[in-house]
């Protein structure tokens, strides 16, 4: 006879099983940021298909694979680009891209100034421009404005 | 006052897996194993350095932790996302084989940090992130 309760850890195995999956694939990321990567190479790793591998990363980490992968570069970025000697072009170069028109508009979104603008702010006053990490910087911030 | 840091507490939730972790690919001493089953209290820390050590204990063993908090640390840890530890070495590139060699999981390769630093980083058997800094 089967006992409700063996049912009951056997999902809760599968779902911790399936989490730490999940983990490999924002290892992943937080390893090969700097290289061409996407969904379906990620999916492939993962061995399940792009469309439940997004849900159930979204839904573990709050945000879709490929934001967190964009939001990894930026973060990066965002210390490069602090260094003063580094171009625009170099820094999105150097965390994957993936354009540079791309990574300006990404990079404007999630920070609030263009990477130009930050890395001249940066270069003047290195204290007073925020570093970024998981899009915390306020889209307009004070020190910004 | 005379006040060292002593032992610091990470989860595990295999302890077999994650004591060979600690004891055969990091080469730690084990300090103490008590408990049975799952319920394990191991203790281990680096050869030499008595003053340091890492228990390695069962999550949510205590007994004011409800289900739920219970549930949400086992997904956590699954995750990547509860318990984590900073060690550091004067050889890097050194520790970084040998762990790698043992079939760690890799979060990062040795690095150049913008931010100064020089490390990299692996999962124990747990889903702890343990990262290794260089020091001079």
């Amino acid at each position: 006879m089967c006992q409700p309760s063996w049912g009951r850890a056997r999902v809760e195995a599968q779902r911790l099983s399936d989490l730490a999956r999940l983990r490999r694939v924002r290892d992943r990321i937080d390893r090969e940021y700097g290289r061409p990567l996407d969904i379906e190479v990620l999916a492939r790793a993962a061995n399940l298909p792009a469309a439940p591998l997004g849900r159930q990363f979204l839904l573990a980490y709050g945000l879709a694979p490929y934001a967190y992968l964009m939001t990894r570069r930026i973060e990066h970025a965002t210390a490069l680009l602090r260094r003063g000697d580094l171009s625009v072009a170099e820094v999105c170069s150097a965390v994957g891209g993936p354009s540079l028109d791309t990574f300006r508009t990404c990079f404007t979104e999630r920070v609030g100034v263009s990477p130009d603008v930050y890395r001249q702010r940066a270069i003047g006053a290195a204290a007073d421009v925020p570093s970024v990490r998981n899009g915390e910087a306020p889209l307009t911030g004070p020190r910004l404005a | 006052m005379d006040i060292t840091i002593h032992t610091t507490v990470l989860p595990h939730d295999d302890p077999d897996a994650s004591l060979a972790f600690y004891r055969d690919v990091l080469g730690f001493e084990v300090r103490s194993d008590v408990g049975q089953g799952r319920m394990r209290w191991i203790t281990v820390g680096p050869v030499g350095q008595v003053g340091t050590s890492i228990l390695l204990a069962p999550p949510a063993a205590d007994p004011g932790i409800t289900e739920d908090e219970r549930r949400t640390i086992a997904e956590m840890m699954a995750k990547g996302t509860y318990g984590w530890i900073l060690l550091a070495t004067h050889d890097l590139d050194g520790v970084f084989e040998k762990v790698s060699a043992g079939d760690a999981e890799i979060v990062q390769e040795p690095t150049d940090q913008p931010y100064g630093i020089r490390d990299c980083a692996f999962r124990d058997p747990a889903g702890n992130m343990v990262r290794i800094q260089e020091v001079g």
